[in-house]
């Protein structure tokens, strides 16, 4: 059994959840410590965390420290979103907050912040299946952003982020010198463009009958037997009562009513007007609030990595979908990527003790794989680099800035001529071990795309065996593969490069 | 009928008391334990001195403010539409009555009874024998006139401050060798002496009052004037001490900004002896520019305090109460127990002071020294002394533990003693947290983490009377051991909200005030109401300290409109009217004054069949509901809920220490009235004792009974 803290620094809140983990028991909450702290609206506005914050936020970091130790954690994990994200000076904030308190900060990126905040969903079993066997979708609502991810069937398809969080807005509304009155259709309107333009785009005609919403003002009314919200899910038509109901009321009131603080009334306002537009816009029944966090999702990341638990959903299998979903919206040939994929994962495979990589790069190769090509969609000539700036400005849930940054360059090197650490580390954040995994992923890339050349999928059914210094791949006599034995030294040539194998082609007598 | 129901406005003050005058019925009620023949002669003396103590607070804390409001022009009126002259004048008028009664208790029922019993108490220094009264004097010479300041005044000299609450004699005096011109000369009966001058007797005790022995000595110490006359007088200054906001603060946060203008120093009362010289009585009058109707004359000695001193005097154990019983041990949790087995075995509710208090101090000591507990946190309000939690919590700070003390130190007991032994907490290591901004907290709430096999357990000691060993043998509180998931996650949330941390999302068992447990109290209420309009019976039983928050009533008086049977159990201020017709008439109110101070909050709500029981550290006042934390916890295991049970129902069959509310305002003691004479504190006692034998003689068995029934 493991104690452990999970801290999320995020835009407006600081929050600690203890938990204990355990392969018996699961995941279980001990403690859950909130300290309200607004970096959102520094950050948003002047691109810098104040000082004054960052000392409130190492006072409180401390007192936490504190706490660990009074719960003899064994290990603690302290992830900063948005707010953190977007500060210019994150690395000497970060580094600040290190010195003074001893608790170092990952800045999450923004998909694998939404990942873990999936993960936390997901984590909670039997409910959350049943919601997503019919078409769901998860708003997840944030101070800086939301992120809205669809479903289909039980796989997560895609997902997109909106800078619409209720802090930004309250930002923007406040902007605006309005009338009270006012400030809901104003509210509408800045959210009715962009939700429109998702609807077109990824929505289509999906049909979305439950959301999930994951956020911190909504969520903290929904189920607590007021204000008619009785129980964690309700019809989404009962969002548009309540709104009705707190709408006349004054902020004093609705606190009072609602049991929480004043200053929290405007942003749940502004956080119900949301999420009721968007249950509008995707003409959703019933929407489901089973109050995770972020704290959730890394515990369960934690518990998974450790071991402590079992998986209970395939999250694996969700980035995937997402990956084929952006293969197919820029036209890929799923059959295409499919041959690719098989015959990449088994050179990876046969390779594993020279490569010396492990679960999470096959899965950075798989992606590479269905997402070789997305570029010709623009250009078939720049293809590398069109591939490289589409990765690059698409999300993939569940995946780091870094790990998107390495799919990136795989698929780029794949179509051009390798470049080395120094010309490519040039203005990337990326370091000697990602290069070397990107080097080794490329490799395995060319190769077996130099196998597909014709897109016949000729090698369909290929065996690898390494044996001695060669890569020996054998083929079905049957075919005819000399366009791909005559185009297959150079890419050979790279992959002995990186790997001292040669890889043979081979024909079974 | 239905109709006329539904325009009735609960609200109208005229169904309210004032706060003040249900506060001196039920001082009252204390005097008629001092008036009681049944009580034990000297218990009945101790009672009569808490009904004057308690009279000298309410003088300094509540008459005080109001005189506060009515010189700051407040005009606002209370719950029974009263403005603050309007109560004054009242207030004024039943405390003459109150203090009349008082001396007629001392002189007619108290004094015959003590001289029948051996102790006399010589009135008047006049009346001492020759031998006693050269005795006195030289008691006087010896061990008084050293300590005494005497002061005489003249066109030279300013009158002097008298303190407050100070017992002292007025002189008119005459020069020796003057022109006959009266002057005013006063001597302040010294508070380091005993009041009790015990004169050396043949059979019995003689006692003669301290002021009598100075007044009888009085020209030796103005030798150069004649003593004209002499008197003893006493006043009460408004906030001559530190305003003791607990009691008044509902009324100076209402005039905070005026209290400015406070007359500080002003004085609000004036004892004097009956048949006290008129000229002397002017002069000090005027002098202290105080009203008529604030001048009390007593026909007997001033500050019936020293009757407690009295109460000490040796000899006289036979004329005091042993029917009540030292605190039992609780069967579940033997002394060399280890509590937090027992509380893994099963809840455990408490019942002080029939039950010893031990094993909430056993619970800190144990978990101090237990090498599985990771934190103590706990809130502090009103510590003793020498507390022996203090200590314990010291202790495991030194041990390593995480120990969080919220301490209160805006509590009136004096405040300087807390800051000590919270520094020393703080220097043994502990987290202090001393009090909350705008808030006082008024929980009583205890959490010890324990990391065990199966991960941590949280154990949570709830209480409805504070940490203190020494008010926990004479308050009768409820105290409940539970190591219950759901409490043990809310209880570390109160904890992390008293840290200043942001409140949690949900309370799983918990209510706290200030920010749901009025909301709570009004829904239970409301309920029970809708139950009866659905035509199912519907009961409330609320047992508390005070009543008085207008919400609640109205509540009260709604619900009981619709049909809900309503029994409240307040020992003091109740401002509910009850029995009148359409509004109260399913409410009775019954107050309970007896050997140990009613101090338990328990609430009962039938809920259609499926009741409800809860304690609380809150009273249904403003002030607990609105600007304190407190907590109401449920009491859920069915045997518990029959202790509960038990103790209400024990409550409302009491006929010796109970008065029922009467429609006219007043209160009766219930009677026999053909029933069994039947005491509930004493009946407690009894079977606090059954209780602990039946344990005690379960362990000490030779012979194993094998249990037949096994549910």
């Amino acid at each position: 059994m493991k104690t452990f803290a999970a801290i999320d620094v995020g835009s407006y809140e600081l929050g600690m959840k203890i938990f204990e983990i355990s392969s018996k028991n699961g995941i279980r909450e001990i403690d859950h410590i909130r300290h309200r702290i607004d970096l959102g609206s520094d950050t948003f506005a002047t691109g810098k965390i104040s000082n004054e914050r960052v000392d409130e936020l190492c006072r409180v970091l401390r007192e936490y420290g504190e706490i660990m130790k009074g719960y003899q954690v064994d290990d603690y994990k302290a992830y900063g979103t948005s707010a953190v994200r977007e500060t210019e000076n994150t690395m000497i904030v970060l580094d600040q907050i290190k010195q003074r308190t001893g608790i170092a900060i990952e800045v999450l990126s923004n998909s694998e912040q939404r990942f873990l905040d999936y993960k936390s969903i997901a984590s909670g079993g039997d409910a959350f299946n049943k919601i997503i066997e019919k078409g769901t979708a998860i708003v997840d609502i944030g101070g800086g952003s939301i992120q809205i991810s669809l479903f289909d069937k039980d796989t997560l398809v895609t997902t997109q982020n909106m800078r619409l969080g209720v802090l930004r807005l309250q930002d923007q509304l406040g902007r605006l010198n309005i009338r009270p009155e006012q400030s809901e259709s104003m509210l509408d309107e800045l959210v009715s463009s962009q939700l429109s333009v998702f609807k077109k785009l990824y929505l289509k005609d999906r049909v979305i009958e439950n959301i999930i919403v994951v956020d911190d003002y909504i969520s903290a009314v929904v189920g607590r037997n007021v204000a008619g919200l009785e129980h964690t899910s309700v019809e989404s038509a009962a969002m548009d009562k309540f709104l009705e109901r707190i709408r006349v009321k004054s902020v004093q009131d609705v606190a009072h009513i609602l049991g929480m603080p004043e200053e929290n009334v405007p942003l749940l306002f502004i956080s119900g007007v949301l999420l009721n537009r968007i249950a509008k816009v995707m003409d959703a029944k019933l929407i489901w609030a089973p109050g995770v966090s972020l704290c959730d999702g890394i515990a369960y990341e934690y518990g998974e990595k450790n071991k402590l638990i079992r998986e209970r959903h395939d999250f694996e299998q969700d980035i995937i979908a997402c990956a084929r979903n952006i293969s197919k919206r820029y036209m890929g040939s799923r059959r295409r990527s499919e041959t690719l994929e098989q015959i990449a994962l088994t050179i990876y495979d046969s390779m594993k003790k020279v490569h010396g990589l492990g679960k999470r790069e096959r899965l950075l190769l798989r992606i590479a794989t269905l997402l070789h090509d997305c570029g010709k969609y623009i250009s078939l000539v720049n293809l590398g680099e069109c591939s490289y700036n589409i990765i690059m400005s698409t999300e993939i849930i569940g995946l780091s800035h870094v790990e998107r940054e390495i799919v990136a360059n795989v698929v780029k090197y794949n179509h051009i001529d390798f470049e080395y650490y120094e010309a490519m580390g040039r203005d990337s954040s990326l370091d000697r071990r990602d290069y070397l995994t990107i080097a080794k992923l490329t490799a395995i890339l060319k190769i077996a795309n130099g196998l597909d050349r014709s897109h016949k999928q000729k090698f369909k059914n290929v065996r690898t065996t390494l044996k001695d210094e060669q890569l020996i791949i054998t083929v079905d006599a049957s075919l005819d593969i000399t366009l791909e034995k005559g185009l297959f030294s150079k890419r050979a040539d790279f992959f002995e490069e990186v790997y001292s194998v040669r890889p043979v082609i081979r024909q079974k007598s | 009928m239905v109709e006329k129901r539904d325009e009735t406005d609960f609200s109208n003050v005229e169904y309210y008391t004032n706060r003040e005058l249900s506060w001196l019925l039920f001082d009252r009620r204390v005097l008629g334990e001092a008036r009681d023949k049944a009580n034990p002669l000297f218990e009945r003396l101790k009672f009569l001195s808490i009904t004057a103590s308690n009279l000298d607070e309410f003088f300094m804390v509540r008459v005080a403010s109001l005189k506060d409001m009515v010189s700051a022009g407040y005009k606002k009126k209370d719950i029974a539409g009263m403005t603050a002259s309007e109560q004054l004048a009242k207030v004024n008028e039943e405390t003459h009555a109150l203090v009349e009664q008082q001396y007629a208790v001392y002189n007619r029922s108290l004094l015959p009874h003590l001289l029948e019993n051996g102790l006399h108490i010589i009135r008047h220094h006049e009346d001492l024998g020759k031998e006693e009264a050269a005795y006195v004097d030289r008691y006087f010479a010896d061990n008084i006139y050293p300590v005494l300041t005497p002061m005489a005044v003249d066109s030279s000299r300013p009158f002097p401050l008298i303190r407050n609450k100070s017992l002292n004699l007025g002189a008119l005096v005459k020069k020796k060798n003057g022109g006959g011109e009266l002057e005013f000369a006063t001597v302040q009966v010294p508070s380091v002496l005993s009041r009790l001058v015990t004169i050396p007797a043949e059979e019995g005790t003689k006692i003669i009052l301290l002021e009598e022995v100075i007044e009888r000595n009085m020209h030796k110490l103005f030798l150069n004037y004649d003593i004209v006359c002499s008197y003893p007088f006493r006043i009460m200054r408004n906030a001559d001490l530190p305003i003791e906001e607990d009691e008044a603060e509902d009324l100076l946060q209402e005039i905070e900004k005026q209290l400015k203008k406070r007359q500080w120093g002003q004085v609000i009362r004036l004892e004097v002896e009956e048949g006290i010289d008129d000229r002397l009585l002017k002069l000090i009058r005027d002098e202290l520019a105080i009203e008529q109707g604030d001048i009390y004359s007593i026909s007997g000695p001033l500050d019936l305090t020293f009757l407690m001193k009295m109460y000490g005097l040796d000899g006289f154990d036979h004329l005091k109460e042993h029917g009540y019983l030292k605190p039992q041990p609780v069967p579940e949790l033997a002394e060399e127990t280890d509590v937090f087995a027992k509380i893994r075995e099963g809840d455990i509710l408490m019942h002080h002071p029939y039950q010893t208090f031990e094993p909430v101090v056993n619970f800190i000591r144990q978990a101090a020294k237990d090498p599985d507990v990771l934190a103590i946190k706990q809130t502090l309000y009103r510590v003793s002394g020498n507390s022996p939690i203090v200590a314990a919590l010291e202790q495991a700070a030194d041990n390593g533990k995480q120990v969080s003390v919220l301490v209160e130190l805006k509590a009136r007991f004096d405040e300087e003693n807390n800051i000590v032994w919270a520094k020393k907490l703080e220097k043994a290591g502990c987290h202090v947290i001393y009090g909350l901004v705008g808030l006082k907290t008024h929980s009583k709430i205890t959490l010890v983490v324990r990391r065990e096999e199966n991960g941590i357990r949280r154990y949570v000691h709830l209480g409805t009377g504070n940490y203190n060993d020494s008010t926990a043998k004479l308050y009768t509180d409820i105290g409940l051991f539970t190591c219950s998931e759901a409490i043990g996650e809310d209880a570390t949330a109160v904890f992390n909200m008293l840290s200043g941390y942001s409140e949690p999302r949900n309370w799983n068992k918990l209510s706290l005030a200030p920010l749901w447990l009025k909301d709570r109290f009004l829904h239970l209420i409301d309920r029970e109401k809708a139950y009866a309009g659905q035509g199912r019976t519907a009961h409330i039983i609320a047992k508390m300290n005070s009543l008085c928050d207008k919400d609640i009533i109205e509540a009260l008086y709604t619900a009981s409109a619709a049909g809900v049977k309503i029994d409240l159990i307040i020992r003091g201020i109740c401002c509910l009217k009850a029995g009148i017709p359409g509004v109260s008439e399913n409410i009775t109110v019954r107050s309970i004054v007896g050997n140990y101070l009613e101090h338990a909050r328990i609430f009962y709500f039938e809920n259609d069949g499926k009741p409800e029981y809860y304690c609380a550290s809150a009273d249904w006042m403003p002030r607990n509901l609105e600007r304190r934390v407190e907590i109401l916890f449920p009491v859920e295991k069915p045997q518990l809920q029959e202790k509960l049970h038990h103790i209400l129902d024990c409550q409302m069959r009491d006929t010796v220490k109970a008065s029922i509310l009467q429609p006219d305002g007043s209160y009766k003691k219930t009677g026999k009235r053909g029933r069994e004479e039947y005491n509930a504190q004493l009946h407690f006692c009894l079977e606090a004792r059954e209780a602990a034998r039946a344990e005690k003689n379960t362990g000490n068995k030779r012979i194993f009974i094998p249990e037949m029934h096994h549910e």
